[in-house]
C-alpha cells in the first residue's frame, strides 16, 4: 500500500506527544509490532524535541512532519525553519549537547540513528534543519 | 505524567506513571527533587518504570541530573522494571553503568 500525510504544528512541547500519536495512528494499517512502533515514536519524539528546543530556542515557529508509506517502508521527514545547527558533525556525536546546564543528555541523534534504518540530517544556519528517516516494517506477520 | 513516591528503610522509590518527555520533564524534576529533599536518612533512590508508557532522551537528562545531585551526597540510584523500549534507550545511553538495574 501507498499513503502519505503532512502535519504542521507550533514548536511548543505539548506537540511532542501529539506528533507521536499522529505517526502511530498513521502507521496502524501497516500493522507494526510494538517494538517497531515504539522505535518510530521515539525517533519522532527526538527529532520534534530537537526542533522545539534547539531549532526555535527563543521563539515559537513551525515544525512539519511528512510521512510516507510505500509497502513496508516508512519515510518520515521532520523539519523546522529555525536557527539551524552550527556544527552538524559535533551535534551527531553521542553525548554532545549545547545545553548541558539544562540537563540535556545529548543522545537524541544517537537514539534516532539506532532506532531507524536510515537517517540523514541536513541543516543550514538561520534556515533550518531537516531530519530524514527511513524504517522498514517487517511484512505482516 | 504522574509520579508516586514510597519510602522504606532509607530507600526512596519513584514510580513514573505515563509519558516522560520534554513536555513534562520540568515538573517531574521539581517533584522528584522535592521528594529527595524531604527524605531523611536517604540511602538509595530507585526509579521504577513499570508504568512508564513512553520515555525519550529527555528522560535520560532527568536521570543524569538527579545522579549528579545524589552523587555529591553518596546516594546511589537504581533502575527497576523498564519496558523493552525504555530498556533500549537506557542501554544505548550507558545509564546502567552508573545506575544498575535491579
Amino acid at each position: 500500500m501507498k499513503n502519505k500525510m503532512c502535519l504542521k504544528f507550533d514548536s511548543v512541547s505539548e506537540n511532542g506527544g501529539f506528533a507521536r500519536n499522529v505517526i502511530a495512528s498513521f502507521l496502524l494499517p501497516l500493522n507494526p509490532n510494538i517494538g517497531e512502533l515504539s522505535d518510530i515514536k521515539t525517533a519522532v519524539s527526538e527529532a520534534v524535541t530537537n526542533a522545539i528546543v534547539h531549532g526555535y530556542p527563543d521563539s515559537v515557529g513551525e515544525v512539519s512532519m511528512i510521512a510516507e508509506i510505500d509497502e513496508e517502508t516508512v519515510h518520515i521527514v521532520i523539519s523546522d525553519n529555525g536557527v539551524g545547527i552550527e556544527n552538524l558533525e559535533e551535534a551527531l556525536e553521542p553525548f554532545f549537547t549545547t545545553k548541558p546546564d539544562d540537563e540535556r543528555s545529548g543522545m537524541g541523534f544517537t537514539i534516532i540513528k539506532t532506532f531507524m534504518d536510515e537517517v540523514k540530517v541536513i541543516s543550514k544556519l538561520n534556515v533550518g534543519t531537516v531530519v530524514d528517516m527511513v524504517k522498514r516494517i517487517a511484512p505482516t506477520k | 505524567m504522574e509520579i508516586k513516591f514510597a519510602s522504606s528503610k532509607g530507600s526512596l522509590y519513584i514510580y513514573l506513571h505515563g509519558e516522560l518527555d520534554e513536555y513534562n520533564a520540568k515538573s517531574a524534576k521539581t517533584e522528584i527533587e522535592n521528594a529527595i529533599a524531604s527524605s531523611g536518612n536517604l540511602k538509595r533512590v530507585v526509579f521504577n518504570f513499570a508504568n512508564t508508557s513512553f520515555m525519550d532522551s529527555t528522560g535520560i537528562g532527568v536521570l543524569l541530573g538527579r545522579y549528579k545531585m545524589l552523587k555529591k551526597i553518596g546516594v546511589p540510584i537504581y533502575i527497576q522494571n523498564p519496558s523493552v523500549s525504555i530498556n533500549k534507550i537506557l542501554q544505548i545511553s550507558g545509564i546502567y553503568e552508573i545506575m544498575p538495574k535491579i
